[in-house]
């Protein structure tokens, strides 16, 4: 299998050239795509694979904390959930990272103190991206200074929409080049796409397919500050995009559906979708993130009640 | 399947469903023995457990049943059309209400999944019976004329492949329309007609209204031929429709018949690709590919069949074969024996007549009838797997290297009955869309259904429509 | 009936009309066709199976392109034959007065119907498709429109008795809504029939929509009844032992069949019932794309 982009030099030479790669890529049906994620939503998880898909999912989780009222505190309780989520049963997995903005990064590094959580910083002036380039990057080296393991850029919707492609490419590529430390490492490049505000699937399809070319190592829907954010059939298309960039070209790229998940049930729909879609190679937090918040609860309270056969309540996780 | 992600057992409960040790025929609003005392038993065929024993029907039986539609045929008929609705409109609500169980039973009986039953059979009986109540009181308004009468006696046979689903085809617009039914289901699957025919008896529908005689071939030629039937409507192989076709000629009895099929899902090179692989998918391997409509040869635009047929393997490696009652399966059991040795018998001519057989790493459960997901490439039109109609899941793929030799290819056949069309231009669909000569055609979707939406085929696929206003046509003397 | 006492009249060799060309039978065979009193008229061609074999090659070719012509075409076709029937009034008027035994004005009057009968025919043509089909609520998020095709090649076994009004009454709307016909011709009175060839001729229908044969429709039938590439027969003018046959016949391909039904009044509104009879529905699905719900929805 080749591992290299040498096969798609030729695709972001030009603006002219990208935009014909990337309206040549095959459309999307959209009730096709959303009955399909529909029907892996009816899969029946029970008993040990409902077990294993919840553990495997809070693994999954960015721990977010986006808010103006973010304050060290805050940070420090939200650390200090992804390390311990269930203080009552040591045996649950911590989150995979948690997600705050740049100048909270520090205070959050701190208040992990070496657990193997990640610190995920959300750059290039989240969420809106309406900043200038050079901006932009003071924002993502800021971050990647501080401590961030992992970025969270936002695209350039406007440039997107504006059929700005090549802009979009090399916005992307320039954060790429931001996350090195100086070292020589790099911090995980995750692109958001804000799909809500793409409008259309074929959209979507085609922003994956800049953001893979780009060099990113984690494309995600949305924000969560815009009305829709991630869903199983926006997901299931960029675990499809994902896929067939792999079969392409080698390089493995993981997906990371963020807002608007918060129950189980929705995690598990999502982790059917990761395993019938993409397989095993992407089941781990290493390729498979969700963004979310309140989601960790209530996989906390199924876990339990997986494990005491009683109904859980909210009472008994913590609000933090 | 991913080892990781093991999805443990999730079956569905068969606590829902109380199957008696046995059945009578349904005859003037009573069950009652066959005449010559005669019984079959009715299987599961994901077990071979059995699951009841039922009454067989023979000729004295469909005299009886005969008989007695066409008493209650008089005071039906003549009952106010917004009377009749409301029995129509309290068949559905009874089945809504038991549609669990009747799922449950459908897929014992007949051996599909509990997911299709669940979500497709049973959604759509209820609305089948909703949407014919509606045009009871409405039939002057139809486009027939005014006041268009019932024909009579309606003897109707179907197929065992969705037996309640062919049931309500059937008997909710002959109801409508001030017809009094017999019918005989198929002898692999009788149990949800008589089912049906309790629900009936919940309705409070008036006796001899709806006749459900369960036998052989034997019972539907006689029914078929009784003198004093005066509508056929039979949906099953185009070899039995022939034969009916025959046997109503000279007589006054008008017929409709939903025969065989050898759809035809054309993929074009601009297709939105991953939701083509899933309507391929959905096309032959729905209800195991037995499916008169199903979409069970693939043409695809020669440039990007590597390319599709990759995904199609990939896709089909995710299909979960086995318990039917599980409700993660997405392949369930054949229905028959004898079924599963057509299926057998077809794929093995076509491995013989040289077509490449390829099935994904698959575990057939030991009991039972069961049959890999297969496709076959390099198939010519000149293969028997690219001609009979096999119905079970078997794929035959061909490629085509412009729009022309498509429709050619896809017109190349006895039956008429259903295609598929995968492109993202527009006048691409329209246009092949107008030349296929085919009853119902898919374009970027497929086998979907709706009580609104006539069904049926071209050449030797059948004749008349089912569903819709111009399924009502089958059942009015006009 | 102004003949000269010194002029002596030239008849016509009655052909049949197939391929829009104007063959004998191929069999070489005729047939005496007489008046109602059983004076001679004309030899009419005995056609054969092999002319009937013929017409449905001439049927099928012609198929394509009268079914894709637009209905707005046929329309003005169907009409030109009307016009050009009102031009050869008078010679229908004699034959089907000698064919049927009726006075001259009620020979004319049954011309007259039956040109007004094409009027009819060639205004539904582009009217039949929105009375029987259209969109059809599906509950879902698709585009279902249904609509009539024609089923192909249609046999037509024409009325005996009523051998103009009548056979006019069962082409018509065969070919209105797109079909091409084979027809066989009342066996005891087929010259009217024969010269309405010679009127579709001239009235811009494309050569093979329509083909007459004349002879015997027990002979014909039962191949035509049998044949793989006909689609469909009207039994109009089969009688009950016939028909029959030929019903059982047309099982072989499952055929489409209009049984012979009784006609008391062939001047009555024909409806539209021989227009669905060789129609088909077409039903075609199209996804639409869900509104809102995933925030992508195109």
């Amino acid at each position: 299998m080749p591992t290299t982009l040498t096969a798609f030099a030729d695709v972001t030479t030009s603006d002219s050239a990208l935009r014909r790669f990337l309206h040549g890529l095959p459309g999307v049906d959209a009730v096709g795509l959303e009955a399909r994620a529909a029907a892996l939503g009816t899969r029946s998880i029970k008993t040990t694979a409902k077990a294993y898909a919840i553990d495997l999912a809070i693994s999954m989780i960015d721990l977010t904390t986006l808010e103006g009222a973010d304050t060290p505190g805050k940070v420090r309780a939200l650390a200090a959930k992804a390390v311990h989520p269930d203080p009552t049963d040591r045996t649950t997995p911590m989150t995979a990272a948690v997600c705050v903005y740049p100048d909270m990064v520090a205070t959050a590094k701190a208040a992990l103190n070496g657990a193997d959580v990640k610190v995920a910083s959300v750059a290039t002036a989240f969420p809106a991206g309406r900043a200038a380039l050079p901006v932009k990057l003071a924002d993502t080296r800021d971050a990647v200074a501080a401590g961030a393991d992992e970025i969270d850029m936002v695209i350039d919707r406007g440039a997107f929409l504006a059929g700005r492609y090549l802009e979009t490419y090399e916005l992307i590529k320039a954060v790429k080049e931001a996350c090195v430390r100086e070292d020589g490492t790099a911090a995980r490049l995750k692109v958001i796409f804000e799909t809500g505000e793409l409008s259309t699937y074929d959209n979507i399809r085609r922003a994956s397919w800049i953001g893979m070319l780009a060099g990113a190592d984690f494309i995600k829907t949305s924000t969560g500050k815009v009305g829709v954010n991630a869903t199983p059939a926006n997901t299931l298309l960029m675990l499809e995009a994902v896929r067939d960039f792999k079969a392409q070209t080698g390089i493995q790229i993981g997906v990371k559906p963020a807002g608007g998940i918060r129950t189980t049930k929705d995690a598990i729909k999502f982790l059917v979708l990761v395993n019938e879609t993409v397989g095993e190679d992407w089941l781990t937090n290493e390729w498979f993130r969700f963004g979310a918040s309140s989601l960790l609860n209530d996989l906390l309270m199924q876990r339990q009640k997986l494990s005491t056969g009683r109904y859980s309540g909210p009472d008994y996780v913590t609000v933090d | 399947m991913a080892s990781l992600f093991e999805y443990a057992p999730a079956p569905e409960s068969r606590s829902v469903v109380d199957i008696a040790p046995s059945y009578g025929l349904f005859i003037d609003g009573e069950f009652t023995d066959a005449a010559d005392g005669k019984v079959f038993k009715t299987i599961s065929p994901s077990s071979e457990e059995v699951l009841s024993e039922v009454a067989q029907a023979g000729a004295a039986d469909v005299d009886r049943a005969v008989k007695a539609a066409r008493k209650a045929f008089e005071k039906w008929s003549a009952l106010p059309g917004s009377e009749r609705a409301k029995y129509l409109f309290r068949i559905a609500r009874i089945i809504q209400e038991r549609s669990r169980e009747l799922a449950v039973l459908e897929t014992l009986d007949n051996g599909k999944p509990i997911k299709e039953t669940r979500d497709a059979d049973l959604p759509l009986v209820a609305a089948h019976f909703f949407y014919y109540a509606g045009w009871a009181d409405k039939l002057d308004h139809a486009g027939y004329g005014a006041n268009p009468r019932p024909l009579g006696v309606a003897g109707q046979v179907i197929p065992w492949n969705f037996p309640l689903l062919m049931l309500a085809w059937k008997i909710a617009p002959a109801l409508a329309t001030g017809n009094t039914v017999v019918l005989k289901p198929a002898e692999t699957t009788p149990l949800s007609a008589l089912f049906f025919a309790d629900i009936c008896r919940q309705a409070g529908l008036p006796k001899g209204v709806v006749n459900i005689i369960p036998g052989y071939g034997d019972a539907g030629a006689e029914l078929v031929a009784h003198p004093d039937v005066n509508k056929v409507a039979f949906t099953g192989s185009t070899a039995v429709g022939k034969a009916i076709a025959r046997q109503v000629a000279g007589t006054d009895k008008k017929v409709t018949l939903e025969l065989g099929g050898k759809g035809a899902n054309i993929v074009f090179d601009d297709a939105p690709i991953d939701q083509a692989v899933e309507g391929i998918v959905t096309g032959i391997f729905f209800n195991q590919g037995q499916v008169c409509c199903a979409g069970s040869r693939l043409l695809v635009q020669e440039s990007i069949h590597d390319e599709l047929l990759d995904s199609l393997k990939r896709r089909l490696s995710t299909l979960r074969l086995g318990d039917p009652l599980d409700k993660n399966t997405d392949i369930g059991a054949i229905n028959s024996a004898e079924q599963l040795a057509r299926i057998t018998a077809l794929a093995e001519t076509g491995e013989a007549e040289g077509a490449e057989r390829w099935s994904p790493a698959c575990e057939l459960p030991s009991a039972g009838y069961w049959f890999a997901p297969t496709l076959f490439t390099n198939v010519t039109q000149a293969h028997t797997v690219a001609r009979d109609e096999i119905f079970g899941p078997v794929l035959s793929v061909l490629t085509f290297r412009t729009p022309d030799e498509a429709v050619a290819k896809a017109n190349n056949s006895q039956y008429g009955l259903s295609a598929g069309i995968w492109t993202e231009k527009g006048s691409r669909i329209l246009a092949v869309a107008n030349k296929l000569r085919a009853g119902v055609v898919w374009a970027n979707t497929f086998n979907k259904f709706d009580p609104t939406s006539p069904f049926g085929g071209y050449k030797e696929s059948g004749f008349g429509r089912e569903g819709g206003r111009h399924g009502l046509e089958a059942y009015l003397d006009v | 009936m102004s003949e000269s006492s010194v002029r002596l009249n030239v008849f016509k060799t009655y052909k049949l009309y197939v391929g829009g060309k104007f063959p004998r039978s191929e069999s070489g065979r005729v047939y005496e066709v007489s008046d109602s009193k059983g004076k001679w008229l004309a030899n009419a061609p005995l056609s054969s199976r092999k002319d009937a074999r013929d017409a449905v090659v001439a049927a099928r070719k012609a198929f394509g392109g009268w079914a894709g012509t637009t209905a707005y075409n046929r329309g003005q076709i169907l009409y030109r034959i009307a016009e050009m029937l009102e031009g050869r009034r008078e010679q229908f008027v004699r034959e089907v007065g000698e064919a049927e035994g009726l006075s001259k004005s009620k020979a004319g009057a049954v011309v007259d119907a039956a040109i007004d009968r094409w009027v009819w025919y060639a205004g539904w043509t582009d009217k039949i498709g929105q009375v029987v089909g259209g969109a059809n609520p599906v509950a879902g998020p698709f585009f279902n429109l249904s609509t009539p095709e024609p089923t192909g090649v249609v046999t037509v076994v024409a009325p005996q008795d009523s051998s103009f009004l009548g056979l006019v009454s069962v082409i018509a709307p065969v070919i209105a809504t797109g079909n091409t016909a084979v027809v066989i011709a009342s066996e005891k009175a087929p010259l009217p029939a024969l010269s309405l060839g010679e009127v579709l001729a001239t009235s811009d229908l494309p050569g093979g929509v329509v083909n007459i044969l004349s002879g015997k429709a027990a002979e014909m039938g039962p191949h035509l009844a049998a044949h793989q590439d006909v689609n469909a027969i009207d039994l109009a003018g089969a009688d009950a032992a016939l028909a029959k046959e030929l019903e059982v016949a047309a099982a072989d391909n499952l055929k489409r069949v209009l049984r012979p039904q009784p006609v008391d009044d062939w001047t009555a509104d024909p409806g539209t019932h021989r227009m669905t009879a060789f129609l088909e529905t077409k039903t075609v699905w199209h996804p639409t794309g869900s509104l809102g719900a995933s925030g992508s929805s195109y």
